[in-house]
C-alpha cells in the first residue's frame, strides 16, 4: 500500500502562539512527501474533524498524522477508520516549554522540539501497517472450564451458565462440596450479621444438577491443558478413562486446607488428646455435641488458640483472614449447644473485619472471655483437663487457665497450589533439567517466571511450567489493588481460597467476579482483541521464524508464558493468550519479532528522526522511552500543570518498558544523541509495572548494555533508567534536570557527527 | 448508538468510583452497552482524592489511568456526569431510567486550554481538596480529571465576570444559559455503586473535629499528603503551617461503636498504617503514636503491618481515646487515653492528630429509587431472589480497593445474566 499521509496540525490552546505551524508544514514536505499538510485554528472542533473527514472519504489520504493535543484527550474525537497517528505538540511542548522566539526561529529550541516531533509522528505513520484482527483456523470454544467442585467453583460454574455459557466442572472427590462438606454452619449472610446458617451446599448441588449447560466430572483430575484462550485442549483422567474437552476459559477454584496442626506440636496438638483444631470442632459439631476426644465427655469448658500457625514466621507469615471469624462461629455453637459452658478465645488481634464486629459483640455479651496473649506453655492436669499458661497483654499479668476440656486450634489456611506434588512427570522434568548445562548467553534466569510450584492441579503444557506462577505464599494473586483479576496466566482466573485467604461470602463473590473475566475472555479472544490491560486492542505480534536462532529469550521472558517452543526450540506463539506488552519484542536480540504498529524499526526509525544539532550548537538531545502507561501521562501532567521541561527532551512512549529493545539505545547513541533516559514503572517486590515483569527485566537487561557500552568507550551514563509513578509530574523536571547535568558533566556525545 | 438489541441487554451504573468504573467496563469488556451515570463533573469517585493505595503505596491513578484507557478503547461505554438517577421503573430485564443532569455550562467543545478560568475572577471552595483551598469558578475540577474539561459553577452564572469568562473561550464551549435536562434510557439491569462517605467525625464528643485546627480526619489528610493537593504534599499543622514532630492517630473514630458506627470499617487500620508512612517519608524523626483496638490486617496485608512496625519510632498503644484538648494558644494537643498494657492513664502531646474515621454507606442517605432491602445502617442487602438491580462496592460491606473492585465485578457477572434472561 502506498502511504498517503495526511498531517493536520491544530494551531489552538497556545500551540500557535508557542510555535510557528507554517515553519512545521516546510518541514514535513521537505523531509517527508505528506500528501496533505494542513493548519486549523482548532482541530478537535467538528469543524476541523469534517475537514479531516472530508480527505478521507475522498481518498487523498489513508494515513493521518494528528500534530495536536495528547492522545489521551480527544481519543473520541480523532476517530478515524485509517492508521492515526497522535503528535503530542501540546502538553509536552506548548504547555511545557516556553513560546518559541519568532526573531530567532531556526534557533529556537522549542521551535526545535515541535519539528523533532513532526519528524518522528511521520517516520512513525510512514512505517505503520493497517490492522487486522487475529483469527486462527482452530475451531473456537466458549465453554467455562471450573477446577474444583467446592463452593468457589459450583458458584462459579452457575454463574457462568445462568450467563448463557457452557461449563465444564471437575472435581478430585466424589462428591461436590469441597470444603464445605465438612462444615457445620457458616456465618449468615447480610443482614442476620449474628447468626449462623447451614453452609448452603445441598443448594448449590441442586442448582448445578439443573443447569443444563454444565457438565460435571467428579472423582476426576486435570491431566494435562495445552492450548491458548478460546482453544484449550484439556484432558480430564477419571479413574482409568480419559475424556477431553476443548475450552474457552478457566477457573481455578481448588481452594485452600488448614495448615497441618501437626507441625503445632508447641500447642499440644499430637501430644495432647483434647487439642483440636477448626476441621475436627466442625466434625463434633455436626455430630450434635462437643465432647472430649480422650473420654467423649461432655466438654463444658474451652478454649480457642488464635492464628495457630498464621501471623508466626515459623509457619505461616500471613494472617489466614477467616480464622476469628471462624472462632467466633464455633464459640456461638458451642454456646448454642451448651449454654453453661464456657469459652475463653486466646488472641493476638481480633479481627472480626465489617459487619463480623457485631457477630464478636454479640460473643462478648454472652460471656465469652478473650484475652490477648500469647501461650507460654501448655499441658496436661492429669484430669483429662488442659492447663494454658498465658501472660495477658493487657493487664500484664499471668494467667492460667485451668481445668479446660477442650483447646481448639485456630489452624490457617494453605492454598492447594503451594503444595508441591510429584508425579512422575515433573520428577522426570526435573532429572532431565539437571543433566542440561546452561547455555552460554542464557537468558534472564526465570526473571518473568514467578515460581511456579508443581501442585499438579492444571498441568498446563506451557513452556514456563505447569501451574500458575505464585505470588507469595503459595497463593497465585494478583499483585494489583485495582485489578485483583489479573492474573500471569491469560485466560485462567483464580478464585477463592486459592487466590487469597478469604471466607466463603466473598469466595462467592470471588466466584462470580472470576466467571466474569473467564466469559470475558473468550469473548475477546473470539473477535482477535487482547484482554486487560490493554482491552481491545486489535495488534498482535508477528514472528519472522526465518531468522529465529533459538535463544529462547521471548519464550523465557513473557511475563505471561504466551509462548511455547517446539522440539527444535523455535519459539510457538499463541496470540490468545497475548497480552500484546511488546515485552517479546524487547527481548529479541535478532528483532525478529513486530507489531504493524508497533516494531524495533518503527521506534528505530523515529528516533532516527530527531535532528541532531552539530556539537557546538550546544543543543544536547535526550531520547526518553517513557512508559505509556504511567511515565508518558505524568509528562503531559507536567504539561497541564503549566511546569517547564527541558527543552533537549524528546519522548517516545513505549508500551511497556520490557518492550524497549537494546538496538535503540545504540541507535541512539550512534546518532549522537547525547543521553537516553528511560521512564518506567517500580519493579521489586511493590511492582507496579501493568505487565508485572516489563521494568524488571528493562533494568536487568539495561546493567548487560552498560558493559557494552563502557567496553566501547561510550561513558554508561548516558543511559539511564529511573522509576516513575503517574503523579510524579512535581519531581519530573528536576529528574531529568539531573540527567542533563550528568550529562553536561560527560561533554557531548563523540559519536555526534560521524 | 447501539442497536437495538444491543441497547436491550444495555446495563446502567450509578456511581463511577472504582466499584462502578470497574462494573461498567468489565461488563462492556464482555460486550454489553454500559451507561455510566456520575454526580461529579468526572469519574474516579473517592479514590482520585487519595494518595497512595496500601500497601504498596502506589498512587490510585496509575489504575484509573488504566481503566480511562479501557474506556477509550471500548465505543460500548457512556458516560453521563454531573447526573443523578431519579426514577427506576420495571422489572429485571426491562427497566425505564430516568436521569436527571444538571447544567455543566460548558460543553464537549472545551479543550481544556484553561482560558475560562485565566478570566475568572469569582473563587469558590475547592471540593476536591474538602474547601482547604479556593479555586477559581470556571476550573479544572482536578489535573487528572477525566474526562480532562472544564466546569462553571453556578455561582458564576448571573455575575458580571460570566460574560467575560465566556467571551475568554475561544471555541464555543462555554453555554451560560444550559439548563438542567432529564433523559431516559432503557437498560436490561442495574447496579448501584454509589459508593461511601467518612463519618462525620464532629458527632465524636471530645475528639474537637472541626474545632480543634490540628485535628483532621484520614480523608482530610490523603489532602496533606497529595502533591495535588493544596500544600503541594507538605505534611504541615494546618494551624501555623509548621513542621510536624509528632503525630497522633486515632483508630476506630466512630467505628465499632454502639454510639456511632456498630461495625469495623475494614480499612482504617491500614489507612493509619500507610499515612504512619507518609509521616515518615517527610519526617524521618517525627513521633507517631497509633491509639487501636486490635489492627486488622487481613491476609498478606500482614506483611505491610510487620513492616511498618519495624519503625522503632511508631509506637502502637492499645487504647481507645477518650478526649482530645487543644491548647488555646499553641493549639498543641493532649490525647487523654487510657493504655490497656499498663492500665493508666496517659496525656499524649501531639502537633497533629489524625482520625480515622470509619465509612458510611451513600444509600444511608440517599437511597435507591426502587425497592430495594437495607440493613439498620444503611447498607444495601442483595437479595438473591430479586434480581435486576444489584448493590456493588461499599454500599454493600466497609470494603478495600480490592475487594470493592471484587464485588463490582460480581455484580457486572449478575447484571449480565439479568441482560441474558431477557
Amino acid at each position: 500500500m502506498d502511504n498517503k499521509t495526511g498531517l493536520y496540525i491544530c494551531t489552538g490552546c497556545g500551540i500557535g502562539e508557542a510555535i510557528d505551524a507554517d515553519r512545521l508544514i516546510d518541514i514535513a514536505n521537505e523531509d517527508f512527501s505528506p500528501s496533505i499538510c494542513k493548519t486549523h485554528s482548532c482541530l478537535c472542533s467538528p469543524e476541523g474533524v469534517e475537514s479531516v473527514k472530508a480527505d478521507i472519504d475522498a481518498g487523498s489520504v489513508n494515513k493521518v498524522g494528528i500534530a495536536a493535543c495528547s492522545s489521551r484527550v480527544m481519543y473520541d474525537v480523532f476517530d478515524f477508520t485509517i492508521p492515526t497517528e497522535r503528535i503530542n505538540i501540546r502538553e509536552q511542548v506548548a504547555w511545557s516549554q516556553p513560546p518559541a522566539d519568532r526573531e530567532n526561529i531556526e534557533d529556537d529550541d522549542t521551535q526545535m522540539m515541535a519539528e523533532d516531533y513532526i519528524r518522528m509522528g511521520l517516520a512513525k505513520t510512514d512505517n505503520v501497517l493497517p490492522l487486522e484482527p487475529f483469527k486462527s483456523e482452530a475451531e473456537y470454544a466458549e465453554a467455562i472450564l471450573v477446577v474444583g467442585g467446592g463452593i468457589t467453583g459450583m458458584s462459579a460454574a452457575i454463574d457462568a451458565s445462568r450467563a448463557g455459557y457452557p461449563v465444564v466442572l471437575v472435581e478430585k472427590a466424589d462428591e461436590l462440596g469441597g470444603w464445605a462438606l465438612k462444615l457445620y454452619k457458616k456465618p449468615s449472610p447480610p443482614p442476620h450479621y449474628t447468626k449462623i446458617s447451614d453452609p448452603g451446599v445441598k443448594e448449590l448441588v441442586e442448582d448445578v444438577a439443573k443447569a443444563s449447560n454444565i457438565k460435571v466430572y467428579t472423582g476426576a483430575v486435570i491431566k494435562e491443558i495445552s492450548g491458548a484462550p478460546c482453544m484449550f485442549d484439556v484432558t480430564i483422567q477419571k479413574g482409568t478413562e480419559t475424556h477431553d474437552e476443548r475450552i474457552g476459559a478457566i477457573v481455578l477454584a481448588t481452594g485452600a486446607v488448614p495448615y497441618d496442626a501437626s507441625k503445632l506440636g508447641h500447642l499440644g496438638y499430637g501430644n495432647i488428646p483434647n487439642v483440636i483444631d477448626h476441621e475436627q470442632f466442625e466434625a463434633m459439631a455436626k455430630k450434635g455435641a462437643i465432647n472430649r476426644p480422650s473420654d467423649n465427655k461432655r466438654a463444658g469448658c474451652i478454649a480457642f488458640i488464635q492464628c495457630a500457625g498464621s501471623r508466626d514466621e515459623d509457619h505461616l507469615n500471613y494472617c489466614s483472614a477467616t480464622c476469628c471469624v471462624e472462632s467466633l462461629k464455633q464459640a456461638k455453637i458451642f454456646k448454642e449447644l451448651n449454654p453453661d459452658g464456657q469459652v475463653y478465645v486466646l488472641y493476638k488481634d481480633i479481627r472480626a473485619h465489617g459487619h463480623y464486629e457485631l457477630l464478636y459483640k454479640e460473643m462478648q455479651n454472652k460471656g465469652v472471655i478473650f484475652i490477648k496473649g500469647d501461650i507460654d506453655s501448655i499441658s496436661e492436669n492429669g484430669s483429662g483437663g488442659i492447663k494454658i499458661d498465658t501472660k495477658d497483654f493487657l493487664s500484664q499479668t499471668d494467667i492460667t487457665l485451668d481445668m479446660l476440656d477442650l483447646v481448639v486450634l485456630a489452624t490457617g489456611m494453605v492454598p492447594t497450589t503451594s503444595i508441591e506434588i510429584e508425579t512422575e512427570k515433573n520428577q522426570e522434568e526435573d532429572n532431565s533439567e539437571k543433566t542440561d548445562a546452561p547455555a552460554k548467553d542464557a537468558p534472564l534466569e526465570n526473571m518473568a517466571t514467578g515460581k511456579i510450584i508443581a501442585s499438579n492441579i492444571l498441568n498446563l503444557n506451557y513452556r514456563q511450567g505447569p501451574e500458575l506462577p505464585e505470588l507469595k505464599y503459595g497463593f497465585p494473586d494478583s499483585h494489583f489493588i485495582c485489578f485483583p483479576y489479573e492474573t500471569r496466566r491469560t485466560g485462567i482466573y483464580a478464585a477463592g481460597s486459592v487466590r487469597a485467604p478469604m471466607d466463603i461470602s466473598q469466595a462467592i463473590d470471588d466466584a462470580g467476579g472470576a466467571a466474569l473475566k473467564a466469559i470475558q475472555c473468550v469473548e475477546l479472544s473470539k473477535k482477535g482483541l487482547a484482554v486487560h490491560p490493554r482491552a481491545n486492542d486489535i495488534s498482535y505480534p508477528d514472528f519472522d521464524m526465518s531468522r529465529c536462532t533459538q535463544c529462547k529469550r521471548c519464550t523465557e521472558e513473557c511475563p505471561f508464558g504466551a509462548i511455547n517452543e517446539d522440539e527444535k526450540l523455535n519459539p510457538l506463539p499463541n496470540p490468545t493468550r497475548c497480552r500484546r506488552c511488546g515485552i517479546c519484542m524487547g527481548a529479541c536480540p535478532e528483532r525478529i519479532i513486530s507489531f504493524k504498529n508497533y516494531s524495533v524499526p518503527l521506534v528505530g526509525n523515529m528516533l532516527k528522526a530527531i535532528n541532531v544539532p552539530e556539537e557546538f550548537d550546544e543543543k544536547p538531545r535526550i531520547l526518553i522511552l517513557a512508559c505509556e502507561n504511567d511515565a508518558y501521562p505524568a509528562l503531559d501532567m507536567v504539561g497541564i500543570n503549566r511546569l517547564q521541561l527541558s527543552p533537549w527532551i524528546r519522548v517516545i512512549s513505549v508500551r511497556c518498558l520490557g518492550s524497549m529493545n537494546l538496538i535503540w539505545i545504540a541507535d541512539s547513541l550512534s546518532a549522537g544523541i547525547d543521553g537516553v533516559l528511560l521512564l518506567g514503572c517500580k519493579h521489586g517486590d511493590d511492582y507496579q509495572c501493568h505487565f508485572i515483569q516489563g521494568s524488571t527485566l528493562a533494568d536487568i537487561r539495561l546493567s548487560k548494555i552498560s558493559e557494552t557500552l563502557d567496553r566501547l568507550a561510550l561513558e554508561s551514563e548516558r543511559v539511564r533508567m529511573l522509576e516513575v509513578s503517574i503523579t510524579d509530574f512535581d519531581k519530573l523536571p528536576g529528574m531529568i534536570k539531573d540527567f542533563e547535568d550528568t550529562l553536561e558533566e560527560l561533554g557531548p556525545n563523540p559519536m555526534k557527527g560521524f | 448508538m447501539p442497536n437495538q438489541k444491543a441497547a436491550q441487554e444495555a446495563i446502567l451504573v450509578v456511581g463511577a468510583g472504582m466499584s462502578g468504573l470497574t462494573a461498567a467496563i468489565e461488563a462492556a469488556e464482555v460486550g454489553k452497552e454500559v451507561y455510566i451515570v456520575e454526580k461529579e463533573p468526572f469519574l474516579g469517585g473517592r479514590v482520585a482524592q487519595m494518595n497512595q493505595y496500601f500497601p504498596k503505596l502506589c498512587s490510585p491513578d496509575c489504575g484509573l489511568e488504566i481503566n480511562y484507557r479501557r474506556i477509550k478503547a471500548n465505543p460500548r461505554i457512556h458516560i453521563l456526569t454531573m447526573a443523578q438517577v431519579s426514577k427506576i421503573d420495571g422489572k429485571d430485564g426491562d427497566y425505564n431510567v430516568s436521569i436527571k443532569v444538571m447544567p455543566r455550562y460548558v460543553n464537549e467543545r472545551c479543550t481544556a486550554c484553561g482560558e475560562c478560568a485565566n478570566a475568572c475572577t469569582v473563587e469558590i471552595d475547592n471540593k476536591f481538596n474538602f474547601g482547604l483551598n479556593k479555586i477559581k469558578a470556571a476550573y479544572l475540577p482536578h489535573a487528572f480529571a477525566f474526562p480532562l474539561r472544564y466546569i462553571i459553577d453556578p455561582l458564576l452564572i448571573n455575575t458580571e465576570n460570566a460574560k467575560e469568562v465566556e467571551k475568554a473561550c475561544k471555541y464555543k464551549a462555554i453555554e451560560l444559559d444550559m439548563k438542567e435536562k432529564e433523559i431516559s434510557i432503557n437498560v436490561g439491569a442495574v447496579i448501584w455503586a454509589t459508593g461511601w462517605s467518612p463519618y462525620d467525625a464532629s458527632k465524636i464528643m471530645f475528639y474537637g473535629a472541626g474545632s480543634h485546627e490540628n485535628v483532621l480526619t484520614n480523608i482530610q489528610f490523603e489532602r496533606f499528603a497529595s502533591n495535588s493537593g493544596h500544600t503541594r504534599g507538605k505534611i504541615i499543622k494546618p494551624s501555623d503551617g509548621g513542621v510536624v514532630n509528632s503525630v497522633a492517630f486515632v483508630q476506630c473514630a466512630g467505628s465499632r461503636d454502639e454510639n456511632h458506627l456498630p461495625y469495623c470499617s475494614r480499612v482504617c487500620c491500614l489507612a493509619t498504617l500507610k499515612q504512619a508512612m507518609y509521616v515518615r517519608e517527610q519526617y524521618p524523626n517525627a513521633e507517631i503514636s497509633i491509639f487501636y483496638i486490635d489492627i486488622r490486617a487481613l491476609g498478606r496485608f500482614e506483611d505491610f503491618y510487620n513492616k511498618v512496625k519495624q519503625d522503632d519510632k511508631i509506637r502502637f498503644i492499645k487504647g481507645k481515646v477518650a478526649k482530645i484538648e487543644e491548647d488555646k494558644a499553641t493549639k498543641e494537643l493532649t490525647l487523654r487515653v487510657e493504655d490497656q498494657e499498663t492500665q493508666r492513664i496517659i496525656n499524649k502531646k501531639a502537633d497533629l492528630v489524625v482520625l480515622a474515621t470509619g465509612m458510611v454507606p451513600n444509600t444511608a442517605t440517599d437511597k435507591i429509587p426502587a425497592d430495594i432491602q437495607y440493613d439498620e445502617n444503611g447498607f444495601v442487602i442483595n437479595d438473591p431472589l430479586k434480581t435486576g438491580i444489584y448493590g456493588a462496592g461499599c454500599i454493600k460491606k466497609p470494603a478495600d480497593v480490592a475487594v470493592s473492585v471484587q464485588d463490582a465485578t460480581n455484580a457486572a457477572m449478575k447484571a449480565i445474566q439479568s441482560t441474558a434472561r431477557r
